[in-house]
């Protein structure tokens, strides 16, 4: 009787404590998400309204090469930043756990760029990379079109991408890294290991959970990679075409040109790839990732 | 060995210190840019510190985008995201982690796998609603997306996991309902979390494009971010006043960054993985 009472009391509780995020999901997600599917198979009317129109959408998408090219793009785009960001904050990591000053001031310094809009962010870089007059030409004596050539272009942004990341994922791995006993390392150089030893043997197959989480993390967010692009490659440049991603693509159909169902389209093609790499990169992890204490 | 030792320690803070160049040199070039003149800035060979330090790019940027309202946009859109996600996510966050009722699991799968799914498939629908509502360009389209997170229910349920079931019955034996149970003894137990989720909330507002660009297309009823790229947009050869700019807009961010550093960089790290 008094389990039931309980029940009951759990039960009321229970639906009015989720109802405003569960609506919330159903009118801000899950609707949306199924709008997203019907719009990408619709195209919009002269006078407004939505007409089916099969797969109109995605056999004009597939047939479109600067489509293919912002898929190729936003892989070249993880190609570049997502290996060598991952191994530079893992670098940085390393370094912040050794017994030095200042710890927490290099820390705060290295996570500077994710308090920073990234609207900011890419406008200074931008005038950094400026072929004329930019500083970093001026210093190196070069003179890249950093910022106008197509096919420089994601690499630069590659650049500032791993620059405004490379803080939080190294504070990630940080915390990765400080939860490992202390008690294998000095196990270790008992037993006369070296420090490169003591890494490869106890910090890397210990940290690898968190490495795996930094990597899919990174992964998601590059294969989303919009808003520096838009802030360093705006609509009156030459290389634009050339050098958008597909959320870019995706925004300018959508926002720009007003195609919203062909840029469904686009969108969920975007999904899916994030899909599919992230279910590669789960079955990938039982080959490297050390889940055992 | 003791001197071994010293090189490698030296070695790591060569290494550290010229990483930090490299971070922060960015921001000082910003900040040394936006008080040259755009005359100075398109010398050759370029100048290190301002000839002159003159405020001109920045009463000019100060013209140019109405700060006044951006920051107050900004920080208003901010304070109700949190509070919402801080409101919403506990309630659900300890409904889904103490109480027992029917179809618990299945709403829980979808709070699991709508946190999985990227937003931007749901922003073209999420922009029609607003527009058909005719409310773009108002406060409640810059929070709207952000009422509810599927994320933030699931990271705060992991949080009321964390609390012994006991802690709960007691309560309920000194005669407090659910709700009481919540407000009065879990949630406080949970602040650690609640303060990582506020952070995470914060920044993500704050640095968040696409929707104010989309939602609120008006310069004086946008964000700081938006209102910087429109900046980009009509000024993209004087780099003074895009300077200027960007350090009035990174300002406020910084120097709340600069005072709850710790709680920033714990927060963000707690929640990470998202």
């Amino acid at each position: 009787m008094k389990k039931k009472a309980r029940f009951d009391q759990d039960h009321k509780w229970g639906y009015l404590m989720v109802a405003p995020t569960i609506i919330g999901l159903l009118v801000l997600n899950v609707y949306p998400f199924i709008n997203t599917i019907v719009l990408s198979f619709s195209s919009t009317k002269v006078f407004g309204g939505y007409e089916f129109v099969g797969l109109k959408n995605y056999i004009k998408m597939f047939s479109d090469a600067e489509f293919w090219r912002a898929t190729w793009n936003t892989i070249l785009f993880c190609i570049l930043t997502v290996p060598l960001g991952v191994l530079l904050a893992l670098v940085i990591a390393i370094l912040l756990n050794a017994k030095i000053k200042g710890k927490t001031a290099f820390r705060a310094i290295f996570f500077l760029p994710m308090v920073v809009a990234p609207a900011a962010v890419a406008m200074v870089w931008k005038w950094m990379f400026n072929s004329e007059y930019g500083i970093i030409n001026t210093i190196f004596h070069l003179n890249v079109n950093w910022i106008t050539n197509p096919n420089i272009v994601i690499i630069t942004v590659a650049i500032v991408a791993i620059w405004s990341a490379l803080g939080y994922d190294a504070v990630l791995l940080l915390s990765g890294i400080q939860n490992i006993s202390k008690s294998y390392y000095e196990a270790a150089s008992l037993d006369g290991c070296t420090k490169l030893q003591q890494f490869r043997y106890i910090t890397l197959p210990m940290v690898s959970p968190t490495l795996f989480v930094v990597l899919i993390m990174r992964l998601m967010a590059s294969l989303k990679v919009y808003d520096l692009l838009y802030m360093m490659v705006g609509e009156g440049n030459p290389a634009l075409s050339k050098a958008q991603s597909l959320i870019y693509l995706f925004y300018r159909e959508s926002f720009i040109s007003g195609n919203r169902g062909y840029a469904s389209a686009i969108v969920i093609w975007t999904v899916l790839i994030i899909g599919v790499v992230t279910a590669i990169q789960f079955v990938g992890q039982k080959k490297w990732v050390n889940y055992e204490v | 060995m003791k001197q071994k030792k010293n090189i490698s320690t030296i070695l790591i803070y060569i290494a550290l210190i010229l990483g930090s160049v490299i971070m922060i040199f960015p921001f000082v070039w910003m900040l040394l840019t936006s008080f040259k003149t755009n005359a100075e800035v398109m010398q050759i060979p370029p100048t290190i510190l301002p000839s002159n330090w003159n405020f001109s790019s920045f009463t000019k940027a100060l013209d140019l985008l109405p700060f006044g309202n951006l920051y107050f946009n900004t920080a208003v859109m901010i304070l109700l995201r949190v509070l919402c996600a801080v409101l919403f996510c506990s309630m659900a966050g300890y409904a889904f982690a103490k109480l027992n009722f029917k179809g618990k699991n299945a709403l829980f799968l979808l709070i699991i796998v709508q946190q999985m799914i990227p937003g931007q498939i749901f922003i073209i629908p999420q922009y029609q609603m607003v527009a058909k509502l005719g409310m773009t360009d108002t406060m409640f389209s810059l929070v709207f997306p952000g009422v509810v997170s599927a994320f933030g229910t699931f990271f705060l349920r992991q949080a009321y996991m964390g609390i012994p079931d006991e802690i709960g019955e007691a309560a309920y034996l000194d005669g407090c309902n659910r709700w009481q149970t919540f407000t009065k003894v879990m949630f406080p137990l949970t602040k650690a979390s609640v303060a990582a989720l506020a952070v995470f909330t914060a920044v993500f507002a704050y640095t968040d494009l696409m929707w104010p660009l989309v939602a609120n297309t008006n310069i004086n009823s946008t964000t700081l971010s938006a209102g910087l790229s429109s900046l980009n947009g009509q000024f993209s050869t004087n780099y003074p006043v895009l300077m200027a700019g960007s350090l009035l807009a990174m300002l406020p961010m910084v120097v709340l960054y600069l005072f709850f550093q710790k709680q920033f960089i714990e927060g963000v790290a707690m929640t990470g993985g998202k």
